[in-house]
């Protein structure tokens, strides 16, 4: 019996990863051959011309993200400290129902909220928007993740401070964020990866630009939204540049997956020296 | 009483000395006045302790002697630790708790006094060591810090002569710039004491401090204790009899929320007043 569960559960993890495999495997195949150093440095050219990369949308994506930090990560930082450190019934049952509700809340939705309230007072499509929409997706993520890892800080380091003379602000400051802080960043960065690859939120808001990108009040191009573009279009020329593009989004967001577990790892070694 | 242990006993008053050192300080000891005579540092009256409905501590009322160590101790539940931490009113942490009667240090009602203020004279050492994730200087000059006692050169001074007196400077003389996580279990507790000593307390709370660690860190603690008393009143809180016996002067034994028996160590070990006292220290209970 044991040994028929074992095979069983064994295979049904294994038709689990296949899809993974088989998308990993499929942007490999289509669209590595498409890259080169052009394809990293260069911007877009029209259709019919060869050549040309998607370098303002590796770099558009960049500055979107960083703006999603700025947005997102104070508010959900100061947010998570408030849950878990003043936490209790009534306004912080609230606020954690809510932070719940808006990471189901659907990309597209948030894309419109941000086109209501940043673009259309403006008048134009900018990054700033695009980068509001991925801030707001951000927030409900970094706040519970916040949360939790702060909530994992024992009780008797909080008394340690407290015994000391210490304040109940300055123990959080000195003593409880210091000691949650690689969860905390480790945090940040998953969810910075989860927004990264946001198409949705990015079409009311950053659009798309053709060239670099010429301020930040200015539409902004990014790969999901690249990847969208060339891969609806009519030429065969821009679904491989999508491959390729897709490609080297998945990398990224591989890459900074890897290294918030890195960080969390060290974090998670520190602790066992306790 | 195994080597690592073998240090001095206050229960049968025959020091085992081993070094000049012992003599010395056992010399020192038979100069000092009577202990009789030593004032009350702490004062507690007719002290009521609950949880929300549920009432803890009924009637605690007691005299610590300053400079002197009182040990508390009973079994599981008893009540001892709730005791020890209202002297410092570290039970303000949980909601719904709540302490009647009254606590007087020196002359200072502790429940008029600013948290601050109480906590920088009344420090408190945990059952875990609970260094902070920051160096071994930092940990050390935190207290002080906060309070504002000193900065620079003056700072660095006083990290060295806490870390001296918790027995732990030629430890880690060389690696202060470490983290506290880098020590062994035994020097992470001396050093949550020399954080504690950094603030010059003058009442140090310890809740079974020795609970987490070896019997050889558990002799280098208590062997602390002797030479921290000559500058601090100790209250400790002990699971281990055999620990009240050897350090403390004077021991309290809690059951049920009351305390049923205080008195000089020696007296409640080898004559007590009361039956339950007796059951628990020949290992009847507990």
């Amino acid at each position: 019996m044991n040994a028929v569960m074992s095979l069983a559960t064994a295979l049904c993890a294994l038709v689990a990863v296949v899809p993974l495999l088989f998308v990993l495997g499929l942007l490999v195949v289509k669209g590595a051959s498409s890259l080169n150093l052009a394809f990293f440095t260069k911007l877009p050219v029209p259709v019919g011309e060869t050549g040309g990369g998607i370098a303002n949308a590796i770099v558009g994506s960049g500055q979107l993200l960083l703006l999603a930090a700025v947005f997102g990560v104070p508010l959900g930082v100061l947010g998570g400290i408030y849950l878990s450190e003043f936490g209790g019934w009534g306004v912080p049952f609230l606020v954690r129902y809510a932070a719940d509700l808006l990471v189901t809340v659907p990309s597209i939705v948030i894309g419109i909220f941000a086109y209501a309230v940043v673009v259309l007072p403006v008048g134009h499509f900018s990054a700033l928007a695009g980068g509001f929409a991925l801030g707001v997706m951000l927030l409900p993520i970094v706040v519970t993740n916040t949360e939790q890892f702060l909530r994992t800080v024992p009780v008797w380091l909080r008394e340690g401070s407290l015994a000391l003379g210490a304040g109940h602000w300055k123990t959080i400051v000195s003593v409880v964020v210091p000691t949650a802080l690689q969860g905390i960043l480790t945090g940040i960065l998953l969810a910075l990866a989860r927004v990264a690859g946001e198409t949705a939120p990015l079409i009311f808001t950053a659009f798309n630009n053709a060239y670099w990108n010429r301020g930040w009040n200015q539409p902004i191009s990014s790969l999901p939204y690249m990847i969208w573009i060339y891969g609806i279009s009519a030429y065969d020329d821009w679904h491989r540049m999508a491959w390729a593009a897709a490609l080297v989004l998945l990398a990224l967001v591989l890459l900074v997956n890897v290294l918030a577990r890195l960080v969390l790892a060290r974090r998670m070694a520190t602790r066992r020296a306790v | 009483m195994s080597p690592a242990t073998a240090t001095r006993s206050k229960l049968t008053d025959q020091p085992n000395p081993q070094t000049t050192q012992d003599v010395a300080r056992e010399l020192a000891r038979q100069l000092e006045p009577a202990r009789a005579d030593a004032s009350i540092k702490i004062k507690a009256r007719n002290v009521d302790f609950f949880y929300g409905q549920k009432q803890v501590l009924q009637g605690i009322s007691m005299d610590v002697r300053e400079r002197k160590i009182t040990a508390l101790i009973g079994p599981s539940g008893c009540g001892k630790t709730t005791f020890l931490r209202i002297l410092n009113r570290m039970y303000e942490t949980v909601k719904h708790a709540r302490a009647e009667g009254e606590v007087h240090l020196d002359t200072d009602n502790i429940f008029d006094l600013p948290l601050p203020n109480l906590r920088r004279r009344v420090g408190m050492v945990f059952q875990k060591p609970n260094p902070f994730p920051k160096s071994i200087f930092d940990n050390v000059a935190y207290g002080p810090r906060v309070h504002g006692l000193a900065g620079g050169a003056r700072l660095a001074e006083l990290v060295e002569q806490s870390l001296r007196g918790a027995a732990l400077w030629d430890e880690v003389k060389d690696s202060l710039h470490k983290s506290g996580f880098s020590l062994s279990g035994g020097q992470q507790q001396r050093l949550s004491i020399a954080r504690a000593l950094a603030i010059d307390p003058e009442v140090l709370l310890l809740d079974e401090p020795c609970s987490a660690l070896d019997p050889i860190s558990t002799a280098k603690i208590e062997e602390l204790l002797f030479t921290i008393e000559n500058r601090c009143t100790l209250v400790i809180v002990t699971h281990n009899m055999a620990q009240a016996a050897r350090v403390a002067d004077y021991t309290g034994f809690f059951l049920m929320g009351k305390l049923v028996e205080f008195n000089d160590t020696k007296t409640v070990f080898t004559n007590p007043a009361k039956k339950e006292t007796e059951d628990y220290i020949t290992g009847r209970f507990g």
